[in-house]
């Protein structure tokens, strides 16, 4: 459902739209169930005249049946969607598959910055490539992100990908994320980080292997020195 | 045990300015809260307008700025939630009504309670003033996260972040009092006879609300202390680079956050289960049940707090454990609507309007409590954290509790209060006006969060994605529908004046309910009762069979 509001184009993205449809269709139908029988109720039971409300206590186990049969299914509805849900969050956030390149994510009041580890593919040597608010990964590559930041809090979302990270000050957080189709989207700060922070969008840039290749060619040889930046 | 009533004529000043009486205390509450509720609605108006028409002038407020759209929210969300859902639903109606609930003539501490109230309003000046100091109102979210709180190098307020803080500070104190009276005043002062089961489950509730507030409140006190040494003396419990860590607020603020939604919630669940008991004539369906299903609600909503913070950067491992008790949590929860709806079953049910707004409140409850689902799952809340789905889904949960909650109450007690009968036509257009408009402002808000788009942010310009016509123009519903409920509130003020200047004179017990405060006059004097009552039965004894009447007074012999 969700691929109609926002393309998915991650690896885990279909995963994450498919625990989507899952909780919409266990929670629609008791959000039904509960709706259906509160409304009929409703209309059955309106005030007629000469007809007087039952007395019932609901104090004995055989009249709260219905409830506790209605608990038992409840809690098997929630087992299964905390499976799905915990398998999902292992695999994004606590699985980490071999990474065919690294790169640094660094937020600051209000702009992210971006570290390509350039031709040599190694991250804090000359020819690494820093880019602002601009991302350019390639597709059908696995990337480790090392996520920091500056100053406060901030949280590097990638809304395509089903990505998000908070960046916390003091610590390097590692995630992963692979993209399978080329585009360009929106990288987003999704926490609240101060004035600017409505200013705060960046845009990643899916490419092919080919153009990925020459983007590097292109920008490696500047290095970050070149462009007064300090990563 | 209570405190010796002086039954003489009091001035004015003395009478409504420092009164002692829990009806006067509760009254204040209550107006102090929808003041402070209508500044609450007059930010959201101005940010709203702000989202769906990007750089216009805001009537009556002027341009939206980056850092005042920030201001704007922050308070929006602090002022209802501390300043209109607290002292309303917990404050109000719990100092208006354990009392006469139980069969006392007052607090047990009538003058910390009057010391509560004094504390609390000069935590609302404290925050409105707070609004008008140099550089703006504090702009860093009503969660107020370090190190953007922290410092005034990062959130650019050095008057407004202090003063914000001092008085959510000075507001959670007045609760703590307040909180203790409710207590005590339950547990010493019930009226004879009445046994533990034999309370009403609005006063219960409340009771359970303020424990819960007292266990949960020490912490963020503690931390709110924390963070004004960070601002104002340079000390770094939350700063990273000192040693400290910005983790630490996020879990002592949530440790309090997830417990305050109950805290709120379950005052207006009770006022719900009073007027669906009285307007179905039908006894509460498992009193017991429902006690114990809140009670396990109370203890869960403690180990539940890190789910607001599953990709804030806490270890991984953690996120499991908290969705499993996020979820648990929905057992005792839809227990209480499962017991809501079978209260209604072979009822004979009247639809007046607070019999409306108690139903909708059910009815739209449901829809915040299914669309939680979603955000306490691990995995789902990767991609939902931030967005407009969490704006949406806890307005589905808060209006139900804090707007719907507080027209239930009102007017449901009304004639109580006041002596005077609410305009029950006026009443329902109200309900229909406010309830139509109030799902049409938040179910598009749903379809935004599902587009990936993130909350706190003034001008979508920045992101293209995010820039398209059909977004704007879900926007605009939202805006749109947030003008019209706006405007449907006038007829409620409308009548609430009108009722006390002409409405009909309400009898002691106009709805035929069977609680306490319906067998004292209306309004109650000052002392509450004649003579204090006895308690033969429980609160919801409605269609007894063999009986002449459908109602049965806890206080009647026979």
């Amino acid at each position: 459902m969700l691929q109609h509001f926002l393309p998915g184009i991650s690896s885990y993205s279909a995963q994450s739209d498919q625990l989507f449809d899952l909780i919409t269709y266990v929670m629609g139908f008791w959000f039904f169930l509960g709706q259906g029988l509160f409304f009929y109720f409703i209309l059955k039971y309106r005030r007629k005249p000469g007809v007087p409300s039952v007395y019932i206590s609901g104090d004995s186990k055989q009249e709260k049946k219905p409830i506790a049969w209605a608990h038992k299914l409840l809690l098997v509805c929630d087992i299964v969607i905390v499976l799905a849900a915990v398998k999902v969050w292992y695999h994004v956030k606590q699985e980490l598959p071999p990474a065919d390149a690294t790169i640094k994510v660094i937020g600051q009041q209000w702009a992210w910055t971006f570290v390509d580890a350039g031709k040599d593919g190694k991250l804090d040597t000359p020819d690494d490539i820093t880019t602002i608010d601009e991302l350019h990964v390639q597709v059908n590559k696995t990337y480790h992100f090392l996520l920091t930041t500056k100053d406060v809090l901030h949280s590097f979302f990638v809304p395509v990908f089903r990505l998000k990270q908070d960046a916390v000050p003091g610590r390097e957080i590692v995630g992963w994320f692979k993209a399978l189709e080329t585009g360009e989207y929106d990288i987003t700060c999704a926490e609240i980080c101060g004035v600017g922070h409505g200013l705060m969008g960046g845009r990643i840039f899916i490419e092919s292997e080919e153009d990925h290749q020459k983007w590097v060619d292109n920008h490696s040889s500047q290095g970050s020195a070149k462009l007064g930046l300090n990563p | 045990m209570s405190h010796s009533n002086e039954h003489h004529h009091e001035s004015f000043f003395k009478k409504y300015l420092f009164s002692t009486d829990h009806k006067i205390i509760g009254m204040q509450y209550l107006f102090t809260g929808m003041f402070m509720g209508l500044i609450g609605g007059f930010l959201v108006y101005a940010f709203r307008m702000q989202l769906a028409f990007p750089g216009i002038s805001v009537p009556g407020f002027g341009v939206v700025t980056e850092s005042g759209y920030n201001a704007l929210v922050t308070n929006h969300g602090a002022v209802m939630i501390f300043w209109f859902a607290m002292p309303v639903l917990i404050a109000a109606f719990g100092n208006y009504l354990i009392p006469l609930m139980i069969g006392c003539d007052d607090m047990v501490f009538p003058r910390l309670n009057r010391l509560s109230y004094q504390i609390f309003l000069l935590s609302a000046i404290i925050l409105i003033i707070s609004f008008f100091v140099k550089n703006g109102g504090f702009g860093g979210a009503w969660t107020a996260y370090p190190p953007l709180s922290a410092k005034a190098e990062y959130n650019l307020t050095p008057m407004g972040a202090p003063l914000w803080l001092i008085a959510v500070a000075l507001e959670f104190v007045a609760f703590l009092i307040g909180g203790i009276n409710f207590i005590t005043t339950l547990m010493n002062s019930r009226a004879k006879g009445m046994k533990m089961y034999d309370i009403p489950m609005v006063v219960w509730m409340i009771v359970i609300a303020s424990i819960l507030f007292m266990a949960s409140v020490g912490p963020l006190i503690a931390g709110a202390a924390m963070l004004l040494f960070d601002q104002l003396i340079g000390t770094a419990f939350y700063d990273a680079a000192k040693g400290g860590d910005p983790l630490l607020w996020q879990h002592l603020f949530w440790f309090f956050g997830h417990p305050e939604v109950y805290v709120v919630l379950l005052p207006t669940m009770g006022m719900v289960v009073e007027v669906m008991t009285t307007f179905s004539r039908k006894k509460l369906f498992g009193y017991k049940t429902f006690l114990y299903s809140t009670f396990f609600t109370g203890i869960l909503s403690f180990v539940v707090w890190a789910h607001h913070q599953f990709v804030a950067g806490i270890d991984p491992r953690m996120a499991n454990i908290f969705t499993v008790t996020t979820l648990l949590i929905s057992v005792p929860i839809a227990e209480i609507c499962f017991l809501m709806i079978a209260t209604l079953y072979g009822g004979s049910i009247e639809l007046k309007t607070p019999m409306l707004f108690a139903l909708a409140f059910v009815a739209e409850f449901i829809i915040g409590g299914v669309t939680g689902i979603y955000l306490g799952s691990s995995g789902m809340d990767i991609y939902f954290h931030d967005t407009y789905f969490v704006v949406a889904h806890f307005h589905y949960t808060f209006v139900p509790i804090a707007i719907i909650g507080l027209f239930t109450g009102i007017y449901y007690w009304f004639p109580k209060m006041f002596g005077k009968m609410m305009c029950d036509t006026l009443g329902k257009i109200h309900f229909w006006g406010t309830i139509i408009s109030f799902n049409f402002i938040f179910i598009p808000l749903f379809f935004l969060g599902m587009a990936g788009e993130h909350r706190r942010i003034y001008n979508y310009q920045n992101f293209p994605d995010l820039n398209t016509v059909g977004l704007f123009d879900l926007r605009k519903l939202a805006t749109v529908s947030l003008l019209v409920m706006l405007a449907f509130q006038a007829v409620f003020f409308y009548n609430f004046i009108r009722s006390l200047i002409k409405g009909e004179k309400a009898p002691a017990n106009p709805w035929k309910a069977n609680t306490l405060e319906w067998q004292a006059p209306s309004p109650p004097p000052h002392g509450n009762f004649a003579e204090l009552p006895e308690v033969y039965r429980g609160p919801y004894e409605f269609g007894v069979p063999g009986r002449d009447q459908d109602y049965w007074p806890q206080n009647q012999p026979n």
